[in-house]
């Protein structure tokens, strides 16, 4: 148990290639910190460098009250939990689970106490004695778990644990390591490119791209205030549709249709709706169905507005028209800067009731 | 199930025919006695001679000395094949080992240098090895014998593709872990070359089992004599009007087969299990 805590890291490759840089990262103890980005954003190469497996060229990185820079991974007091898993083969599951502690020098009857309570708590107990061969793709990765819990390390590290799984054995499991890490208190590092793991798995969330930061927070004001039009797109499915929008004197207008007044400053403006947020109603703006993804309790229902495409949600059941009224709620609006994509507030004034349309 | 084609099975029988045909040639001609083999020629029925034979071949004492006995024999020949594959394993896993795992200038370079000895048999340099041998004073003797053939490109050529097989999650989980370089060697990469040490150790094991001329070279104590100059001496005596005692060279020649015969039927049991059980 012990905080985490990353200073300006950085990492630059021989070749000269940036893969990180310039992270901050306060983690306090026992909180779940989930890394998302898409594949290359450098969220691997981070978690690996607080692992000790990959060297940090710049910054600080301490754990607890250390600063590890320059130890080995075995000295960091670090479990890690790979994605394919990376149990020995040729041990059965009680060896994979007990050889961490005893390279540590640990006493037979403290390895055996430990093994035993990580497999009853991760249900392993009949497997003990079985090679990881013989197990299911969810039982290796309870041992991988098994793994690191015996340990009792000042942090977990888990590099996406989950993409080797079905997708049913996916949920499951997530819903496990929730548990696990809640009952163990033990703070947590989590790298995944799924962004509905990330939001689920997180008290909060780092989502990086390109080897930087773009916004730290809980899931769920990530998801209601993304900070930039790229974690607005890679967060929620379906992704938030982003469209090139103008504001004229104190109006914001979509492809000619006014949708709100605001007292931001006049000029172009990305604008971000939510497919949840947008309502297929009586009166609003039109839009042209180009398909529809049926989902079974809802359906998505992909259009266009102009020439701009967007998604939107509706639960009703009526056969969709080949051109359908699009409300939009103003208070739902997302405003980004259309060059840097950075988050504009909108400064709301009143909404208009009846849209002008 | 597939229809079984009689004309298939007639040309596989055929084949195994052709093939166990010499062995068992040798064999029966094994239990008859020198002249009739030496008036009859071959013989693919038994003889009664089977236990004098045998017996002979295993305890007389031949050569020119008159002390080495076929035991002897055996013996030095599973010394050499037993050494051989055993020191070519031990060496060219560390050898590949250090190649793969180990970041130092050239390993590549070393890498391709030790691959192109494969280019060169023995006979290239059987003169300075010898030469190197006798200065060291390792003339007639088992290390002198053994070690100069035991650096293996071909050993450290497989390993090195198979530790370049190992994922690198396996040596991760086990730096974090806790285990230095020594220990991940032991503890994991050694148990997973399982395999890969029981195909090495047959075909090392019968190349230094095979050795002929390297052994003929290195000594001249007959205590040192292998199998394969055993056969060569006893079929040597054709002086005057002595028939070679062609039944103990059949003898002989089986008593060598039935080694690597045996090598191979364990080891490969061992080889399959290995690859169906593998997963990485």
């Amino acid at each position: 148990m012990a905080k985490l805590s990353l200073k300006n890291v950085g990492k630059t490759y021989a070749g000269g290639t940036l893969a990180v840089s310039g992270v901050n990262i306060d983690i306090a103890d026992g909180e779940f910190i989930v890394l998302v980005g898409p594949s290359g954003c450098g969220k691997s190469t981070l978690l690996r460098m607080v692992a000790g497996l990959e060297t940090i060229t710049d910054g600080e990185i301490h754990i607890g009250e250390r600063l590890v820079n320059q130890l080995d991974p075995a000295e960091r007091d670090i479990a890690m939990v790979f994605q394919n898993y990376a149990l020995y083969p040729h041990m059965t599951v009680r060896d994979n689970m007990a050889y961490g502690l005893k390279n540590r020098g640990a006493s037979k009857s403290v390895i055996a106490e430990r093994v035993a309570e990580a497999s009853r708590m991760l249900e392993l107990g009949p497997y003990l004695d079985r090679k990881p061969r013989a197990l299911s793709g969810g039982q290796r990765q309870r041992v991988a778990m098994g793994r690191a819990i015996v340990r009792q390390p000042a942090a977990f590290l888990f590099d996406e644990p989950l993409s080797n799984l079905d997708a049913k054995l996916r949920v499951s499991m997530r819903m496990e390591i929730r548990k696990l890490q809640k009952r163990l208190g033990t703070t947590s590092l989590y790298v995944t490119h799924d962004q509905l793991e990330a939001m689920t798995l997180a008290d909060r969330l780092v989502v990086l791209n390109e080897g930087r930061i773009e916004q730290i927070g809980a899931p769920l004001e990530i998801y209601r205030r993304p900070a930039s039009t790229f974690v607005a797109s890679f967060i929620g499915a379906p992704a938030m549709s982003l469209l090139d929008a103008h504001i004229d004197a104190g109006a914001i207008t979509l492809e000619g249709h006014t949708l709100a007044r605001v007292g931001n400053s006049a000029g172009p403006v990305t604008l971000g709706l939510r497919a949840e947020d947008l309502h297929i109603a009586a009166r609003g703006v039109p839009m042209a169905v180009e398909h529809v993804e049926e989902l079974g309790a809802q359906r998505i229902v992909h259009g266009t507005i102009g020439a701009q495409t967007l998604a939107v949600i509706d639960a009703g059941d009526q056969q969709v028209q080949d051109t359908v009224q699009v409300s939009i709620d103003p208070a739902r609006l997302h405003l980004f800067d259309t060059t840097t994509g950075r988050r504009i507030e909108n400064r709301l004034h009143t909404a208009v009731h009846e849209p002008a349309l | 199930m597939q229809r079984i084609k009689p004309f298939d099975h007639l040309i596989l029988i055929l084949g195994a025919l052709f093939l166990i045909a010499p062995v068992v040639m040798a064999i029966m001609s094994s239990t008859q006695n020198a002249i009739d083999i030496h008036t009859n020629g071959l013989y693919i029925t038994p003889g009664s001679n089977a236990v004098a034979t045998y017996g002979k071949v295993l305890t007389h004492k031949g050569g020119f000395t008159g002390d080495v006995t076929g035991l002897r024999m055996l013996m030095n020949s599973m010394i050499m094949g037993i050494g051989f594959a055993v020191g070519k394993i031990v060496l060219s896993m560390m050898a590949a080992y250090a190649l793969v795992y180990f970041r130092f200038r050239f390993a590549t370079l070393l890498f391709w240098m030790i691959f192109t000895t494969l280019l060169l048999p023995l006979e290239v340099r059987i003169m300075p090895s010898y030469q190197v041998m006798s200065t060291l004073g390792l003339l007639n003797s088992y290390t002198g014998l053994i070690v100069p053939l035991l650096a293996s490109a071909t050993g450290t050529f497989f390993f090195r593709q198979f530790f370049r097989s190992v994922p690198d999650e396996m040596l991760e989980a086990a730096r974090i872990d806790g285990a230095g370089p020594f220990k991940f060697f032991i503890d994991i990469l050694v148990p997973l070359s399982r395999t890969m040490m029981a195909a090495i150790f047959i075909i090392m094991f019968i190349y230094g089992w095979n050795q002929y001329l390297w052994p003929l070279l290195m000594t001249t104590d007959e205590s040192f004599y292998t199998l394969m100059r055993g056969i060569k001496s006893i079929l040597q005596v054709w002086i005057g009007s002595q028939i070679p005692d062609y039944n103990e060279a059949f003898a002989l020649a089986v008593l060598a087969m039935v080694p690597p015969v045996a090598v191979v039927v364990i080891f490969q049991r061992m080889f399959i299990k290995g690859l169906t059980e593998s997963d990485k």
